[in-house]
């Protein structure tokens, strides 16, 4: 795509999954076996053909960066274009959970103008989708909009605080907005994308800046409903939204429908992620396995039901891991039983343990716990 | 170009003819084995493990899928700055081109390519084998015996020996007599087909084997027994350990079965020495409910409702609910369908077997008309076919 460059601006207000983002950044935290949360933002741009992401660090983003790399693995490691990742200034912080993200705007709007394209594509870093932004790109263009906003219309059951809502008029043009609402008055969930030429970008980011603004959606863009035109782009595949580590259970346990798994993996394109080169994964003669997803590297013996399995498992004789999520590299020793648990990277979990928790209330045991 | 300790050679020309259709459009190296691999992987991965980031790779026979696949060496992380992968394939001169008339030959017409890097050692290897070596051992003990040539060797069974070229060396390991697939073996102790030599001693005896008027260009049939007529130090480096030649499809079908052990000899979960290989980036793999998996490997991206036992399932394989899968290898992007039973095949890449199918050791309910090889009690079905029950009307016929 010769017209559009992506940013990830990864300041978010909260750190809603708590105990998996102790550690780490939200947008690195690990999902669906083998993937973290900035997969999907990143393949959606590259899956649309977008050559240059400029990606807006927040607070200690070791593992990420780790993660990434160079980019190789999103074919974002080139000449020139690719990834670009722009550090955040020292010192800034949140102001009443507000992220101060407009100064990191601010600060790289040398990497926007230097770049050859005309408009640009902003995506948070968490939102798990698969979405095709040169459909909604030509949309944006059809439509004469100044921003595009793309959103997804949620049944009242799956509204969720700390969101960004938009309420919109028949010719779709945004009329009001809320943010992080406890209880949200309007149905349409922004999933914080924006569509817009690069030059209003710098401008909004430049006058908010100058009047004080520290945020970029408060201080630039609702601000400026009303003067520009702002449209809603509707999209309607699968959407996860991550606000709690309930949410993140249930959006897991989502991926066990074929469909989902199949439409979030294929839909519009692959979502790639770091190379492992992991083996395949083995099952052992006493291995039962049902209703579950599995990512590559694992040696299974025990019993596993409605899981949801990363790379580089170990699941040894007797072991019953049911409604669960493992993530790398953990391993869960004979005849332990784990039920309705989140087990982060490298936990170990010694013999004969029993851990259940309630049902849709899963319990995470904690990066590198031995138990 | 600075000098360079060891350059590789690694001979990857090879048509593997008795592997049936699974070489019928690609060399051997390029084959898919253990449920993610292809053969070729392990040799260049033990070259990667091995330090060793020069890597001469001579393709002939049916390159295009393995020229792709190669690439610039990234999936072996061989795309190095200086050195790395370096395809080579046959080439033409000022006075016409040859094809590689042996393995000899296919090393002395890439002579200009060893010229370039000046190398002290030259490694010959094979890419039509399944192992895992670390060769910097092997350099080490070649200069530490200050060896003209030091070959890998195997012990294999004594009933074996007459398919491999036999060393018997004395007590300090120096060779004292090769015979190539001798029917009255003096000794079980194998060569691998992995040479080391010194670059010096190898350019002149390839030279002399180039201009020599009866030879096969062959470096077990040729150069060694030329090497010890002339009283050059050759050394037998003894390797122990998981070493496969799937030549045939009986072996490589055991092969692939060999992986599935509770603990296999071949370990490919060792962090330190990774096999590495192309990245298809597909989701993780899916078991249903009510499917069952065990005595099995299975790969990204596969859906499996039916029943699978001791068995390789490789990436993005479809196996539907009712199917039963045993002593098989289904390659990428294989679909089964409903009910359809499958014992002891290898079912090809692409290939799509409908519902309902049976093919089991003693019979199948296949139409005649779509042939299938059988191997030794094994049914062999290659890429992109559709295979299908014959029709109740032509049965009772």
């Amino acid at each position: 795509m010769k017209r559009l460059m992506g940013i990830i601006n990864l300041h978010n207000s909260k750190d809603v999954l708590w105990e998996l983002t102790r550690g780490r950044p939200l947008a690195a935290v690990p999902f669906a076996g083998r993937y973290r949360l900035i997969d999907f933002a990143l393949s959606n741009m590259i899956n649309s053909g977008i050559t240059t992401v400029g990606m807006l660090m927040q607070g200690n983003y070791r593992s990420l960066m780790d993660h990434l790399r160079s980019g190789k693995e999103w074919d974002l490691a080139r000449k020139r274009e690719g990834l670009f990742l722009l550090p955040p200034i020292a010192g800034i912080q949140p102001e009443n959970g507000v992220p101060n993200d407009l100064s990191a705007f601010q600060s790289n709007l040398d990497y926007l103008q230097n770049s050859r394209q005309s408009h640009v594509v902003i995506s948070g870093g968490s939102m798990i989708a698969n979405i095709n932004f040169s459909q909604a790109f030509d949309i944006h263009v059809a439509k004469g909009a100044d921003i595009s906003i793309i959103y997804k219309e949620l049944p009242e059951m799956d509204r969720y605080p700390y969101s960004s809502m938009i309420e919109m008029d028949e010719h779709g043009r945004v009329i009001d907005m809320e943010i992080n609402p406890a209880r949200a008055r309007y149905s349409n969930l922004s999933l914080e994308m924006y569509i817009m030429k690069k030059s209003l970008l710098a401008e909004l980011v430049d006058s908010a800046s100058a009047r004080g603004g520290i945020n970029f959606l408060r201080d630039a863009l609702m601000k400026n409903i009303a003067s520009l035109k702002v449209y809603g782009i509707r999209y309607t595949g699968y959407l996860a939204h991550l606000m709690s580590i309930r949410s993140y259970y249930r959006h897991s346990m989502e991926l066990l429908q074929p469909a989902i798994w199949r439409e979030l993996f294929f839909a519009n394109g692959l979502i790639y992620t770091k190379i492992k080169d992991e083996a395949p994964t083995k099952y052992n003669y006493c291995a039962k396995t049902s209703n579950s997803i599995i990512a590559n590297g694992c040696v299974l013996e025990g019993t596993i039901e409605n899981s949801i399995i990363f790379r580089g498992v170990k699941i040894h004789k007797g072991a019953v891991v049911r409604n669960s999520i493992i993530m790398q590299n953990s391993e869960i020793c004979a005849g332990a039983t784990l039920e309705n648990m989140i087990c982060d990277k490298n936990v170990q979990i010694s013999a004969g343990k029993c851990l259940i928790a309630e049902p849709h209330y899963p319990m995470v045991i904690s990066k590198g716990s031995l138990l | 170009m600075t000098k360079t300790h060891c350059v590789a050679m690694l001979l990857a020309g090879g048509q593997g003819s008795r592997l049936g259709v699974l070489t019928k459009s690609l060399a051997k190296p390029a084959v898919h084995f253990g449920g993610k691999y292809r053969i070729i992987d392990f040799t260049l991965s033990n070259c990667k493990n091995s330090e060793f980031d020069i890597v001469g790779v001579l393709t002939q026979y049916r390159p295009l899928e393995l020229h792709s696949y190669i690439g610039i060496g990234s999936h072996w992380d061989m795309d190095r700055r200086d050195g790395g992968v370096f395809v080579l394939p046959p080439y033409a001169g000022e006075e016409g081109g040859e094809w590689y008339k042996g393995t000899a030959d296919a090393i002395y017409q890439n002579i200009n390519f060893l010229e370039m890097f000046q190398p002290d050692h030259v490694l010959v290897l094979s890419g039509d084998h399944i192992y895992k070596m670390d060769y910097s051992l092997m350099l080490e003990y070649h200069n530490e015996k200050k060896a003209a040539a030091t070959i890998g060797v195997i012990e294999v069974p004594w009933e074996e020996a007459n398919r491999f070229g036999i060393m018997s060396t004395d007590n300090s390991g120096r060779i004292v007599d090769f015979q190539e697939k001798p029917a009255n073996p003096r000794n079980n102790q194998a060569s691998m087909g992995i040479y080391i030599f010194d670059y010096a001693v190898l350019k002149d005896y390839l030279q002399k084997d180039a201009n020599a008027s009866s030879t096969s260009h062959d470096f077990g049939k040729d150069i060694i027994p030329g090497m010890l007529a002339d009283q050059q130090k050759l050394y037998a480096y003894p390797f122990q350990g998981y070493w496969r030649d799937v030549g045939t499809v009986e072996s490589y079908w055991q092969a692939n079965m060999d992986l599935l052990a509770e603990h296999p000899e071949l370990d490919l979960y060792d962090p330190a020495w990774r096999i590495y290989s192309e990245n298809l980036n597909l989701p993780p793999h899916y078991i249903a409910e009510g499917a069952s998996i065990r005595c099995s490997i299975a790969s990204e991206g596969s859906q499996i409702y039916g029943r699978v036992d001791h068995s390789v399932v490789f990436p993005d394989v479809h196996i539907a609910a009712g199917a039963q899968v045993k002593d098989s290898v289904l390659l990428s992007h294989a679909r089964i369908g409903e009910g359809a039973v499958l014992d002891h095949v290898i079912v090809g890449p692409n290939t799509y077997i409908h519902a309902g199918t049976v093919i089991i050791e003693q019979e199948t309910n296949v139409d005649g008309e779509i042939p299938l090889q059988k191997h030794s009690g094994i049914t062999l079905i290659g890429a992109d076919m559709v295979i299908a029950p014959a029709q109740p009307k032509s049965k009772q016929k």
